[in-house]
Parts: C-alpha cells; structure tokens; sequence
C-alpha cells in the first residue's frame, strides 16, 4: 500500500512517516507542494494520500481538485491548520475523505488514517 | 490592535504547544510593545489578510528554539540542523491557523511562515498598528508572542456575537 505525505514542512512529514511505520506502512513518498505531488501522481496513483493546505506552488486545496476531475476514488486525508468549519465545508466539497487539524495528536493521526483505510476496505 | 484577537491566540498557543511537544504553557500577562524591545535569536512570522490584516511573530532564543524543535520533530535540532527554520515555522503556522478559526465572523487567510535567525535582532513592525507582547513560560524555556492585529471590514452577521466570541 503507497501512501504520498503531501507538506510542505519536512518535520511535519517525518511526524507522519513515524506514525505510519508504526502501524505498519513503509511504502511511503513525499512531495513539498502540489506541483510535486501532481507529478508523482500522475506517474503512479497511490492508495492514500495525506495533503496540507497551505503550501507554496500550488496549494493543497487545488491540488485536490485537479486530482478530483480525473480521480473519484483515490483516498485523500487532509491535514492542516485551517480549521473553520467553511475551510472544512470547501475541503469536502474538493472531494477529501477525511480532515484532520493540525496540532494534531499522534493517536489521533493514527486514528484518522485506520478511519479511512477501514471505510475503503484497506484495513 | 484589536484586544479581541489576544485570547483566541493564547489559546492556540497553549492548544499547540500542548498537543505537539506535550508541554504545558504558562502564558503571562499581555503587555504594549514598547521601541526597544524585545530581542530575540530565533522569530518564526505568519501574516494575515482578509477581513482582518497584521501578523503573529514567535520569538525565541537559540536555545529553546532547538529545544522545543526537538521536542516537537522528535530527532535532536539544533540551530545548524536543516529542518530547524522548518520546525519552528510550522509551530508558528499551528499558532496561526488556531488562533484565526476562533475569529468566528471574521475571515482570514494566513500566509507561509518566514523565519528570521541571527542573534539578538529585533523585528520592526509598522509603528501604525499597536503590537502586543505575550509572554510565554515552558520548562524547556520562555518565548514571547508578538501579535499587531486589525480588523479591517466589518465581521459579518452578529458583530456583538463575534465580539463576544473574541473577547
Ligand atoms: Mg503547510
């Protein structure tokens, strides 16, 4: 199972390659903006994705968009610090399956993500 | 400055601080920011733009700044580590997005955060909006939160709601 980190702080990343590997996911890439994570996904389609909202290039918001006009499917966890319920409203209209708000705690990140890969049937 | 936007950022402060390095803040009164100071080693600055305008600026000495880097990455940060600017900026951009979804009415966007190292420099700020200094005790070492604020449309809906809101 590939899961692409999508952020553009590297601390933030690692954060959440630790949590990952903690529950079992190695299979792990990263880019530091959208236009990177489009690349890498238009190149091979993960099986999960988690995606900051702000970020420089192109931000997370739009990068869910593009992603959305060719992909319904791909899981997508958004993680950010915009927390307003109209950011949250905007983010599931873009099409994200779940939304965590940063600072997040990391039994709540490994929450969120066992949420989302049991409702695909990943778990 | 609008005094309505200092308790949704000692908030955030204590909320970030808490969940991402385990580490309680003691949070102190709020004062004016007066010419001369302060100065620090270490400033991590969000801006805002929307319905409100200003910044919020985290100002650290080098010494607690790695320290609470390592504590929030993990992996030991010091100053000459790569990811130290990185770690000490997405703290700053948590305190920002915090404090900025409690402006209930207000909406406002948080820019990418820049941070400026070098030993005791001092951040000067437009003299047009009055600056607050919050002044922050942790275990691993104090901080100060610098933040100059203005509204600058009117909150839509309730404005006493959204004032009490902020209040
Ligand atoms: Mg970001």
């Amino acid at each position: 199972m590939k899961i692409m980190l999508v952020d553009d702080s590297r601390t933030i990343r690692n954060i959440q390659k630790n949590v990952l590997k903690q529950i079992g996911h190695t299979d792990l890439i990263e880019a530091e903006d959208g236009v990177v994570a489009l690349g890498l996904f238009q190149k091979e389609v993960p099986d999960l994705m988690l995606v900051d909202w702000n970020m420089p290039n192109m931000d997370g918001i739009t990068l869910i968009r593009k992603i959305r006009e060719t992909n319904k499917t791909v899981p997508i966890i958004m993680c950010t610090t915009e927390a307003e319920k109209s950011r949250i409203l905007e983010a599931i209209k873009a099409g994200v399956n779940n939304y965590i708000v940063k600072p997040f705690s990391v039994e709540s990140l490994q929450e969120k993500i066992e949420q989302t890969m049991a409702k695909i049937g990943a778990a | 400055m609008d005094v309505r936007f200092i308790n949704p950022f000692v908030k955030s402060i204590c909320n970030t601080f808490e969940t991402m390095c385990s580490l309680p803040v003691t949070v102190k009164k709020p004062e004016m920011k007066t010419d001369n100071g302060p100065t620090s080693d270490v400033s991590s600055i969000i801006g805002f733009s929307g319905d409100a305008a200003g910044s919020v600026a985290l100002h650290f000495s080098f010494d607690t700044a790695s320290q609470l880097a390592t504590k929030f990455a993990g992996i030991d940060i010091t100053p000459e580590h790569d990811d130290f600017a990185d770690a000490i900026g997405e703290l700053a951009n948590m305190v920002a997005g915090g404090a900025k979804a409690q402006f209930q009415g207000v909406d406002v966007s948080i820019s990418l955060p820049n941070v400026i190292v070098g030993l005791n420099h001092n951040l000067s700020a437009s003299k047009s909006v009055p600056r607050i200094i919050i002044p922050c005790d942790t275990e691993l070492g104090s901080f100060i939160v610098e933040i100059g604020m203005i509204l600058t449309k009117q909150p839509a809906g309730n404005v006493a709601e959204t004032a009490g809101a902020l209040s």
